[in-house]
């Protein structure tokens, strides 16, 4: 016992040496960075491309770690767990702001060093190519008309599309009961399966949509933003196509565990904004379609307790929350 | 399309990593107890960390040798060197024991060349036209496709039916823990953030395959080998006159391999069997089976190289494994963001035509590897397990913290060995609980989805034309064993 105690004391002795030390020349040993979505995915490459741009910046390797499961659940624990001490930063995503409404963690976004958010992916509206409905305005039409007729996909239940789905019902009027959502393991499944004839509509990013437009077995018919996409100039916004003004969009950001030290922060919070107005971030990321927005520690926090309520009203009013 | 393939494939590093696996293969398949599929889940941590094209070559060429490999054993220790070499083990023995040892491992190895290059081309020309059809398919069909396989998994595997069940539904269970795909809740999670991950089933594989044989081969401490012959001759003599009288057991052993390949639950090793029995069954001198006679070799040594090549047909364009090794390989291929699936030949056709490539040269490049590890055997066989063991154990365990950065997988690794072992000892086939687990998921999301899309109609899983055909057949499948029994009483 007593030795055990002695092993403790000894323990956190060295940990203040470290942390100490960390904080006077952070990074001095690499650093790894937490990714709670799969390897090949959107999260992954944009969460490589931003550690390999800081590993040039800050001189030491930055290390992409997939930490998956449990619809992003593993993940973001993962990263809100670590010692807060600068080594283990993680890439968190819109679904810290949707998990704990629906009660599978009690992790927030205040759980979290917010350092910045550099990239989001506006929601847009799909029909198989042959499909009667021609505009947004046609679905919502036929959705007010036929409740429970058509029937949406684009990721799991409670997911972000969902919601996208869910607000632009509401934000016309409709309730969002009218299309019931068909949970799917992630949009390209869902696209699949609209070409396929198994349901009407998917909502999900442009980016997650482009093979199966650009295969013709689907088109755009609106995106869930205040302006039109660059891949897809043709595709209206939803205000221009419905005159709705809902909008919404997936996003991610890079954040640490809380209690980050102000230093790291700091320094951290510069050499992202350097990565992310470097030529190499805009071309990575204009090159797969993926949308870029900067909004620094401060607007980020802002932004997340909007959304956060917003998702929460959101989530209640469908019965998804807990 | 296809120079950007031959790009990817004729690049120094995934060359390297090709002749090093060949070489990996080779040396598993030959060791008795070491199998394919524990090859393939043995190399998961490795290529974790290459590209998808060298990680995916590293499986196909590794399987391939491994498959060819396991031939050797047979003909010189009477001990298969995988299970797919079982069949015909004895009729191997007994044509070393008449002085025809070259002839036997020649024909060995050229027929699993040509075998496997017969199976590829299966495989490059089935796989896209079905991806093609697949893409029309929806919950409804998936719903379909899964029971099917299951079913199976079931009625092939070797044991009672009624074993196969209950080794199906472990598996199925172990499959519904975690998050639900359809509601998003929490199964079996006991509160712990892990297992809301579920049991993901790669580190189980590596348990189910590599633990567990461990496990029996510390259990079972086998004497020294003797080898049957220590020098061996030419191989290629009279390999022409072989051709030339069987060339059509290679095509029949083949097509029936490729075919067995591609039906999920079923590999290489049932492939060899069937192979084998419709060889003899056919045979214009079946009384000389069981002699030492070349006739079924021929077709059984074709027949499980194409298998390997077959299974990858279900697994590429539906997430539907063909065999235990292609049930690693989707793991492997969600990893490296090639999703199985029809639209996988859109988004990462590249890549796909690369692998397809390095099929091919695999199965060319098996002739020459495949000749050094002929004369290399008595080497490789004396390879002591007592080292071999400990090393493969200390594999599994690397490999399975490396999938996921978490000790958790080691846990899983270890529950899941031991299972397997129990089930294994006591007869229960570990075949249809890997399918349970790989496509217990598929098969839930897609009732559940189907039910969402239907509004709880039952009768929507026979509107769509394919969805009635296959679940009709199903149903069928089902009812057989009753229908046969009733028309037999008559």
């Amino acid at each position: 016992m007593q030795r055990r105690h002695l092993l403790g004391v000894a323990g956190a002795v060295f940990g203040l040496l470290a942390a100490g030390s960390a904080q006077a020349a952070w990074p001095e040993r690499p650093v790894t960075v937490i990714v709670p979505w799969g390897a090949g995915g959107g999260t992954d490459a944009t969460a490589r491309i931003i550690a390999s741009l800081l590993e040039k910046e800050l001189g030491k390797p930055f290390n992409v770690v997939n930490r998956t499961g449990g619809s992003g659940v593993v993940g973001h624990s993962a990263i809100a767990t670590a010692a807060p001490d600068g080594y283990t930063l993680g890439m968190i995503t819109v679904e810290i702001n949707m998990m704990h409404w629906q009660g599978l963690t009690p992790l927030t976004y205040k759980d979290y060093t917010l350092i910045a958010q550099v990239n989001a992916d506006p929601a847009a509206l799909q029909v198989r190519t042959d499909s009667p409905y021609k505009s947004a305005k046609e679905v919502l039409a036929a959705a007010k008309a036929n409740p429970g007729k058509l029937k949406a996909s684009g990721t799991g239940q409670g997911g972000i599309w969902h919601l996208a789905l869910a607000g632009m019902l509401q934000s016309a009027g409709i309730p969002p009961a009218n299309v019931p959502w068909v949970p799917s393991q992630g949009a390209a499944p869902a696209m699949q399966d609209l070409a396929a004839g198994g349901v009407d509509i998917v909502t999900c990013s442009i980016p997650e949509a482009r093979a199966m437009i650009e295969a013709k077995k689907a088109v755009g018919l609106a995106v869930m933003d205040s302006v039109r996409n660059p891949i897809f100039p043709d595709v209206p916004t939803l205000k221009e196509a419905t005159g709705s003004d809902w909008s919404t969009a997936a996003w991610r950001g890079i954040a640490g565990p809380k209690g980050l030290p102000a230093e790291v922060q700091q320094k951290l919070g510069a050499a992202l904004k350097k990565v992310y107005d470097s030529a190499e971030y805009k071309k990575f990321m204009a090159d797969r379609g993926f949308g870029v927005v900067w909004k620094d520690a401060k607007d980020f926090d802002a932004f997340l307790a909007k959304s956060d309520a917003d998702f929460g009203a959101l989530m209640k009013q469908l019965g998804l929350a807990k | 399309m296809l120079t950007t393939a031959f790009g990817l494939v004729f690049d120094p590093y995934v060359l390297a990593v090709i002749v090093g696996s060949a070489a990996f293969g080779l040396f598993v398949g030959a060791i008795p107890g070491l199998t394919a599929t524990m090859a393939t889940a043995l190399l998961v941590p490795v290529t974790f960390f290459m590209d998808p094209v060298p990680a995916i070559a590293a499986i196909v060429t590794a399987t391939a040798m491994a498959i060819f490999a396991g031939d050797i054993p047979a003909a010189l220790l009477r001990l298969p060197g995988t299970p797919a070499s079982a069949a015909y083990v004895d009729e191997s023995y007994a044509m070393t024991r008449k002085g025809q040892l070259e002839l036997n491992l020649g024909v060995n190895l050229v027929f699993s060349v040509v075998g496997g290059l017969i199976g590829t081309v299966v495989l490059v020309t089935a796989a896209p036209a079905l991806a093609e059809v697949a893409l029309n398919f929806s919950s409804f069909e998936y719903f379909w496709l899964a029971l099917l396989g299951l079913t199976c998994a079931v009625f092939i595997s070797p044991s009672s039916p009624l074993k196969g069940v209950i080794s199906l539904l472990i598996g199925l269970g172990i499959a519904s823990i975690g998050i639900d795909v359809t509601a998003g809740h929490p199964r079996f999670t006991f509160g712990s953030v892990e297992m809301m991950g579920g049991v993901s089933f790669i580190p189980a594989m590596i348990g189910m395959f590599a633990v567990s044989e461990v496990m029996r081969s510390v259990c079972d401490a086998d004497a020294p080998l003797k080898l049957a012959q220590e020098r061996i001759g030419n191989v290629f003599r009279g390999i022409g006159a072989v051709t030339r009288r069987y060339w059509k057991n290679v095509l029949r052993g083949s097509v029936i391999g490729t075919a067995i390949g591609a039906l999920p639950g079923a590999g290489a090793d049932i492939a060899a069997w069937i192979s084998f029995a419709v060889s003899k069954k056919f045979s214009k001198e079946p009384e000389k089976f069981g002699t030492g006679h070349i006739e079924g070799i021929v077709d059984a040594t074709s027949a499980n190289n194409s298998a390997l090549s077959g299974a990858w047909i279900p697994a590429l364009v539906f997430g539907i494994p063909g065999d235990s090794i292609t049930a690693v390989v989707i793991g492997v291929l969600y990893m490296k963001g090639m999703n199985p699936g029809p639209t996988v030949f859109m988004q990462a056709a590249d890549q796909l035509y690369a692998v397809f490539i390095v099929f091919f040269l695999a199965n060319l490049l098996m002739l020459p590897l495949g000749l050094a590890a002929i004369r290399l055997s008595g080497q490789i066989l004396r390879a002591p397990r007592t080292v071999l063991m400990p090393i493969i154990l200390m594999f599994c365990i690397v490999g399975a913290f490396a999938i996921n950065n978490t000790v958790f997988g080691v846990g899983i690794i270890l529950v899941m060995g031991i299972l397997a072992w129990v089930m294994e000892e006591n007869g229960f086939p570990v075949a249809p609980a890997i399918l349970g687990m790989v496509l217990g998921e598929l098969l839930e999301g897609s009732f559940m989805t189907s039910m969402i899309k239907a509004d709880g109609d039952l009768l929507a899983f026979f509107h769509r034309p394919i969805a009635a055909v296959l679940g009709v057949a199903t149903i069928a499948l089902w009812l057989s064993p009753l229908l046969l029994r009733l028309l037999r009483k008559r």
